[in-house]
């Protein structure tokens, strides 16, 4: 086996006045021509692993010990010069959001060159444009002038991408550092832009250390995975012994909270949270969240076990886990029972944005205690199509009906029942509370809009209110800023359900959450719905997701419902063509695998 | 051990609610206030306001003399009847200044009070709004803003006459197009946040999103602008009784005091460094404790946004 | 297209300007009692008042007065003065070059002092220097301009250093810069009230800009840090100083009337004050609109520079 490209030893980062660690005991090591996905959820310091390879620590961190070798050299040990020869020439870097890492005064063709005049400075000027040429082609964007004279914001997200992609290739680097580079991205584009990383990887024999939190997008990308938590590696492996036999009880449960395309398993959550820097427990930093935990692991956080074949893990009990009978969790597989009545229809909606025409007579039924999915990418519609069903957006033509009433297009001009009914919550947790109240106010607030009652009683009527979503009744008295993410959009679903309404809905609920987390709500929103005899409209652009929560699912592209049908039927044999392109390109971990087969093949 | 399991999974329902992580205390109401004040030059700014303020509050009160009484000859130096000396008129420089602030200050505050109120106002609905409305009043605004602030008093004096009053009045309507400008913008980022659509899907009455969800959120900024306004009035009145267009002589005030003197600034310079210091100081205090308040505002936004 | 998005700014502007000639004209209709009488004061004898209420077109309604009046601005007939009786152009023509060449002055040694200022500072940032030369900009800024001047005054004129004169002692028709010496205060002062804001606006927005996504990329991608500060950051960093240096030229436009009073510079903002004090408003309303005029195409300006110099706002005005 030659040399590792990439070693990295023991590496501590902390924070620079107090010396509180943010990742500490890092240890792993790339080939060239290998793909090491790098996973974790918000707060593993997955990212700052990552930045470590290009010698870049974050403003208010700094290195605290270990060794990051790179084709053989300390990257802490580097002058600036070397540094400086290092980052683009020697490790590249791909960026999470290429919106804002392109320079959006300046030119694509300015910013392509300047990487190569800076590192290829004894080209001639026609080699180096040449060079460029030769990048752009390689990532399938035009190669003409025309194009390098346009601006960043002239460009759509997914070729913003691969001009980045391009901008890391080009000095034909030994390592590339990925950073989530397809968040944000449709899963079409999420596609090619996955393609093109794991080809170019290939024919240039590249090291890539791809970090992400999508286990799925790893499944299909990476040779090897390392799993974070609590800015440690709590195990790493090749990619088939740490999906389909983890070992670690954090792997195990993060797995079971990824949803599966093919609905065969219900989706679980982890209980708890994850400890920020600063606030790690003693002992196993999972410990609190674990149900193998025991004396052993609160005092002291387990060594390194090696498995054999390259597969690592650090736990006292990796044993037993694998033996542990999987959590079933909340959720339900199978059919539901759906209600006959139907609770909300839409009829011939067409809706605008001023002079451009979102919606195209949109007609769509929801029963009683049903959930209907409106699933598609970023532009199909589906959020206006959620605005407008709600009120919030009115400039539409057609009909809504709330049972056999037809509702006014804004929401204002509803009367006060029909806005009880129908609850609507949104995507961000971080923007849906009002961070100068509290939560009890806030909650309060809408109890008294709806079910006017006495102040004293305000009190008990908000803690039903947050029991309801599981959190504990000293939450009133926070502000949002106080709570995490999870714990907010709980607060987000205490807050409709305080009206008491029919329909709830859902507004990409879960998109900014981490999978844990997301598999936490989507397990409490089914609940909720069984026990109150809820109907959900739950938008989504993740195909996979709606296996766990929607009986029926209408597909959207471009303002207009492409096909409508039982999640089942649509999934399993989809007639659109749209919708097969859609799955085939929705990646899986089990076909990813080889353990089922692709869900369409695309014709 | 499957019991154990058990109880893990259900976890997430209604028997073992998951708690809270402790780690954060309920926060203090005015964290802005609390945060600015623990900066030094927050401190130093009130302090330095505070003597000021009292000096011009209580200064009348513990004048050796009146401010019109004559006690010595123009222009002379501090001697053992006149500490600071006496003005070009031959009364007392020290009685003169501790008389001379209280209409300075009162001035200032009244119209950066005008101006916040209506400012606000204006700024708000304009960005709630964000229609016609909106257009009419940022247009209303533009004319306004198209006087530089002196010009405009200025102007109405020249019409009016030296009338405090007048003063105030010119003062506020020429802050209110600046700090509605401010909170506009400020609120034009907060009305598009999904707790206002929140509000607004459940048909909250327009005045209550206005003033319940948008203004709170605004407080800090409006708060940076309360300091800065105060500033700039205390400026400006000073200089508009500077031009002599203030209090008329033989009334004693600071900007009079200085337009009154400075011809024999070689002479007899306290008659002019004392109220030339005391509204230096006074504008710079003011200054010192804006820049703590918008320091913290700063601090917390980035705590906020994680 | 690009140009009409200029033309409708300029558009604006006109729009904005006659809406202010309306509130100035106004001025005249808040005299209290009888204009003739309220503006000549005790100096009012019959013939005076008669002749005042002539050229003041008095005896009109509001209306003709006012098209009257506009229309006299607009071609440059700015009416007479009531106190010396005459044309106010002539008054103010010599004033107006001495006003400019004071501004101008100060504008030339502010506008780049600022810039440097608020870059190096931004690089520097949070370390000693930082701090003191932030803490100078603001005690600079707090101060109103007269104190600023009448300090200079202290410091300067009178016995600490006996460097300039206090006090411009120039004839009636005499330029300013024949004597060169009378611009030093008065300049200075405007100077030292402008730079703390300028430099401020220009350090936050390069701070703002060294902490973005794209710097952080470009110093990823390897560039030597020559490149990164002058190709990416500060392109990007002046854009809101743009902004704040035309909205504190504008500024400037008001500075000037009590800094010219401080050291009685003869020009046209001394010419305001004694104007108000004789409420001599055929003077004032000019200088008036003369100084909006001024602000408003500045604001302007600063408009159209941020455009041009965006190139989001550039592309986006198909």
């Amino acid at each position: 086996m030659s040399a590792p490209v990439v070693e990295v030893s023991d590496l501590r980062v902390e924070l620079e006045g107090s010396g509180v660690d943010i990742v500490d005991e890092i240890a792993l090591q790339i080939h060239a021509g290998e793909v090491l996905g790098l996973v974790g959820e918000s707060g593993s310091g997955k990212t700052t692993v990552g930045m470590a390879l290009l010698g870049h620590v974050r403003r208010g961190g700094k290195v605290g010990g270990g060794a990051v070798a790179v084709d053989g050299r300390d990257v802490s040990a580097l002058g600036d010069d070397e540094l400086r020869r290092l980052r683009g020439g020697v490790v590249a870097y791909i960026p999470q959001d290429p919106g804002t890492a392109l320079n959006p005064a300046l030119r694509i063709g300015t910013q392509l060159a300047e990487v190569l005049e800076a590192h290829a400075s004894s080209w001639s000027e026609e080699e180096r444009r040449q060079r460029v040429r030769e990048a752009l082609a390689e990532v399938a964007l035009p190669t003409d002038g025309v194009f390098l004279r346009r601006y960043p914001h002239q460009l759509s997200g997914g070729q913003q991408q691969r001009v980045a992609i391009a901008m890391a290739f080009a000095n034909r680097p030994k390592v590339i550092v990925c950073d989530e580079p397809t968040t944000g991205l449709d899963v079409t584009t999420q596609a090619r832009v996955l393609e093109t990383v794991r080809d170019l990887c290939r024919s240039h024999q590249v090291a890539a250390l791809y970090v992400t939190h999508d286990l799925a997008v790893v499944a299909e990308l990476a040779d090897r995975v390392a799993v974070m938590y609590a800015g440690r590696i709590v195990e790493s492996g090749a990619r088939e012994a740490i999906f389909s036999a983890p070992r670690h009880p954090y792997t195990r449960r993060l797995l079971r909270a990824v949803p599966d395309i093919a609905g065969k398993r219900t989706v679980v959550g982890i209980p708890g949270r994850a400890a920020l820097p600063g606030s790690r427990p003693e002992g196993c930093f999972f410990h609190p969240r674990c149900p193998l935990a025991d004396d052993e692991s609160r005092s002291a956080f387990p060594p390194v076990t090696e498995l054999g074949g390259g597969h690592m893990v650090r736990c006292f009990h990796h044993a037993e886990a694998v033996k542990h009978a999987e959590p079933e969790g909340a959720g339900q597989l199978g059919p539901r029972t759906v209600g006959e009545e139907l609770v909300l229809t839409v009829r011939d909606l067409d809706a605008h944005y001023g002079a451009s025409h979102a919606l195209f007579r949109i007609d769509l039924d929801v029963h009683r205690e049903e959930c209907l999915a409106l699933v598609g990418e970023s532009g199909s519609g589906k959020t206006t199509l959620a605005r407008s069903v709600s009120g919030l957006h009115s400039d539409y033509t057609g009909q809504v009906r709330l049972r056999d009433d037809p509702l006014p297009e804004a929401a204002r001009r509803r009367s006060r029942e029909a806005r009880k009914e129908i609850q609507y919550i949104f995507q961000n947790p971080y923007a849906s509370l009002n961070p100068r109240r509290t939560i009890g106010q806030t909650i309060g607030r809408q109890l008294q809009l709806f079910y006017p009652g006495a102040r004293a009683d305000t009190g008990r009527r908000v803690a039903e209110c947050l029991e309801r979503v599981a959190l504990s009744s000293s939450a009133a008295s926070r502000f949002p800023d106080q709570l995490s993410g999870g714990e907010r959009q709980r607060v987000a679903i205490a807050r409709a359900l305080a009206a008491q309404p029919s329909v709830l809905i859902c507004d990409e609920v879960t998109s900014a959450l981490d999978v844990s987390v997301q598999a936490a709500i989507i397990e409490l929103l089914g609940e909720l719905r069984r026990d109150m005899g809820l109907s959900l409209l739950f938008i989504t652009h993740d195909l996979a997701l709606i296996r766990t929560i929607a009986d029926r699912v209408a597909v959207m592209n471009k303002g207009r419902i492409v096909e409508q049908g039982s999640v089942d039927g649509i999934l399993t044999a989809p007639s659109a063509e749209y919708t097969r392109e859609l799955l085939a390109n929705t990646p899986s971990i089990e076909v990813a695998l080889g353990h089922a087969p692709p869900t369409a093949a695309s014709t | 051990m499957s019991d154990q399991t058990a109880d893990r999974a259900l976890d997430l329902t209604l028997e073992q609610p998951p708690t809270l992580i402790e780690a954060a205390p309920a926060r203090a109401r005015f964290a802005l206030v609390a945060d600015a004040l623990r900066l030094g030059r927050t401190r130093v700014g009130l302090g330095i306001v505070t003597v000021l303020v009292l000096i011009a509050l209580v200064g009348p009160l513990v004048a050796p003399y009146s401010p019109t009484e004559f006690v010595g000859i123009p222009n002379s130096p501090p001697s053992s009847d006149a500490m600071f000396g006496t003005d070009a008129l031959g009364r007392d420089v020290l009685s003169r200044f501790l008389h001379g602030g209280r209409t300075v200050l009162w001035l200032s505050a009244a119209a950066t009070l005008l101006g916040i109120v209506v400012g606000v106002v204006v700024g708000l609905i304009a960005a709630y709004a964000r229609n016609w409305l909106d257009d009419v009043l940022m247009r209303s605004n533009d004319v306004l803003l198209a006087f530089p602030q002196i010009i405009f008093v200025l102007l109405a004096v020249s019409a009016i006459g030296p009338k405090l009053w007048l003063i105030v009045l010119t003062v506020g309507l020429t802050h209110a197009p600046r700090v509605a400008r401010v909170i506009r913008g400020a609120a034009l980022e907060v009305v598009e946040r999904d707790f206002v659509k929140s509000a607004e899907v459940v048909g909250e009455a327009r005045w209550r999103i206005v003033f319940g969800e948008v203004l709170p959120n605004v407080t800090s900024p409006l708060l940076v602008e309360v300091g800065l306004r105060m500033t700039y009035s205390i400026g400006l009145v000073a200089g508009i009784s500077f031009l002599g267009f203030g209090l008329q002589p033989p009334d004693a005030d600071w900007g009079l005091m200085i337009n009154e003197n400075r011809l024999s600034l070689t002479v007899q310079p306290w008659s002019v460094v004392l109220p030339v210091i005391a509204i230096g100081f006074l504008t710079v205090g003011t200054n010192l404790v804006t820049d703590g308040l918008s320091r913290a505002l700063a601090g917390i936004d980035r705590r906020a946004d994680s | 297209m690009l140009t009409r998005l200029i033309l409708r700014r300029l558009a604006l502007g006109l729009l904005t300007l006659w809406l202010v000639s309306l509130l100035v004209f106004a001025a005249t209709l808040a005299l209290p009692g009888d204009a003739a009488q309220a503006i000549l004061g005790r100096e009012a004898t019959p013939e005076r008042l008669a002749a005042l209420r002539d050229q003041l077109n008095l005896d009109e309604p509001v209306v003709s007065q006012y098209i009257q009046w506009l229309g006299g601005i607009l071609t440059g007939d700015l009416g007479t003065s009531a106190a010396t009786q005459e044309p106010v152009g002539d008054l103010l023509s010599d004033r107006v070059g001495n006003s400019l060449f004071l501004v101008a002055i100060s504008a030339i040694v502010a506008i780049p002092l600022s810039i440097l200022i608020g870059v190096w500072t931004a690089m520097k940032r949070d370390r000693p220097v930082d701090h003191v030369v932030s803490t100078t900009s603001l005690i600079l800024a707090s101060l109103p301009e007269f104190v600023i001047g009448i300090a200079l005054i202290l410091l300067f004129a009178t016995e600490v250093f006996h460097w300039f004169p206090a006090v411009s002692l120039l004839g009636p028709g005499e330029k300013a810069w024949d004597d060169p010496e009378v611009v030093v205060l008065p300049a200075a002062t405007l100077v030292l009230a402008v730079v703390p804001y300028i430099s401020r606006i220009m350090r936050g927005s390069m701070v703002e800009v060294l902490e973005s996504e794209y710097v952080t990329m470009a110093t990823l991608k390897g560039l030597p840090r020559r490149t990164v500060i002058w190709r990416h950051a500060v392109p990007n960093a002046i854009v809101p100083a743009i902004q704040v240096t035309a909205l504190q030229l504008a500024y400037l436009a008001g500075g000037v009337v009590v800094v010219e009073f401080v050291f009685s510079y003869p020009g046209i903002g001394a010419a305001l004050v004694e104007a108000v004090g004789n409420r001599d408003m055929p003077v004032v309303q000019a200088v008036t609109m003369l100084a909006a005029g001024i602000y408003v195409g500045l604001n302007i300006l600063a408009d159209v520079a941020t455009i041009l110099v965006t190139p989001k706002l550039r592309t986006a005005a198909r």
